[in-house]
């Protein structure tokens, strides 16, 4: 399936990538799966995005949690612990 | 619309006589304004950019205000947040919730800020002497949103 995935401020920086749009296995059905995916590509995404690190993820601009579906044509962002205000 | 992302100033008097629009009902406005400043965690800041998610951050703000509404019986809310560069000295945001009374107005301004500071994707980056670096979220912030939960006991 088809998904956009965005990546936010300092992780947009660390990975060199502000966003990308993925086919991805509809058996990569969750936030912590797609997490996982990313992961596995090694190197600065393995450093980034390891569990463990504060990151949020949100779902079609809605803040979610690693069990939040994922669903073909959704919008995924990655991001730091907000720090606005 | 009130709620705004904008890269320019905004003037707090005129937002707020905007708002009230001599409403006689309004007893009450309480307003914060967020401001640059010139160091942090020890460190001279020289300047500052807002980043955020654009559409994400007016739907966030959106949900944070109606909440704000549901809470407590206020009339009026306004939230304004910059984005781009700032300066220290330089107005980041304003909130200005009015009602008839000011425990409600007062609670429903602190209970905004303390939900943007920590649901609402923006991201500050510093420059300081030694270079640029990403703000970190600090637990200070979390601990004051979490005060406006309800008790565990009655989550369920």
């Amino acid at each position: 399936m088809k998904i956009k995935v965005l990546y936010l401020a300092s992780l947009r920086e660390r990975l060199g990538k502000a966003g990308e749009d993925l086919e991805i296995s509809p058996a990569t059905s969750t936030v912590a799966g797609l997490r996982t995916l990313l992961i596995a590509r090694g190197g600065n995404w393995q450093t980034t995005l390891a569990q463990g690190n504060a990151l949020r993820v949100a779902v079609n601009q809605e803040m979610a949690q690693p069990t939040t579906p994922v669903k073909p044509g959704d919008e995924i962002a990655f991001f730091p612990p907000v720090t606005g205000g | 619309m009130p709620v705004r992302i904008q890269t320019k100033d905004f003037d707090a008097g005129a937002e707020i006589a905007a708002l009230r629009r001599d409403n006689p009902k309004v007893g009450a406005v309480a307003s914060f304004i967020g401001v640059c400043r010139d160091a942090n965690d020890g460190t001279a800041v020289t300047k500052m950019t807002l980043e955020h998610y654009p559409g994400m951050t007016e739907k966030a703000l959106e949900k944070i205000v109606s909440e704000a509404k549901r809470r407590w019986d206020v009339m009026d809310v306004l939230v304004i947040h910059r984005v781009g560069e700032l300066k220290p000295a330089e107005q980041i945001v304003l909130v200005v919730v009015t009602g008839a009374h000011r425990g409600e107005a007062f609670a429903a301004c602190e209970f905004i800020m303390d939900y943007l500071k920590t649901r609402a994707p923006f991201w500050k980056k510093e420059e300081t002497p030694q270079g640029t670096r990403w703000v970190e979220a600090r637990s200070s912030d979390d601990e004051a949103a979490q005060r406006w939960e309800p008790p565990k006991s009655s989550a369920a």
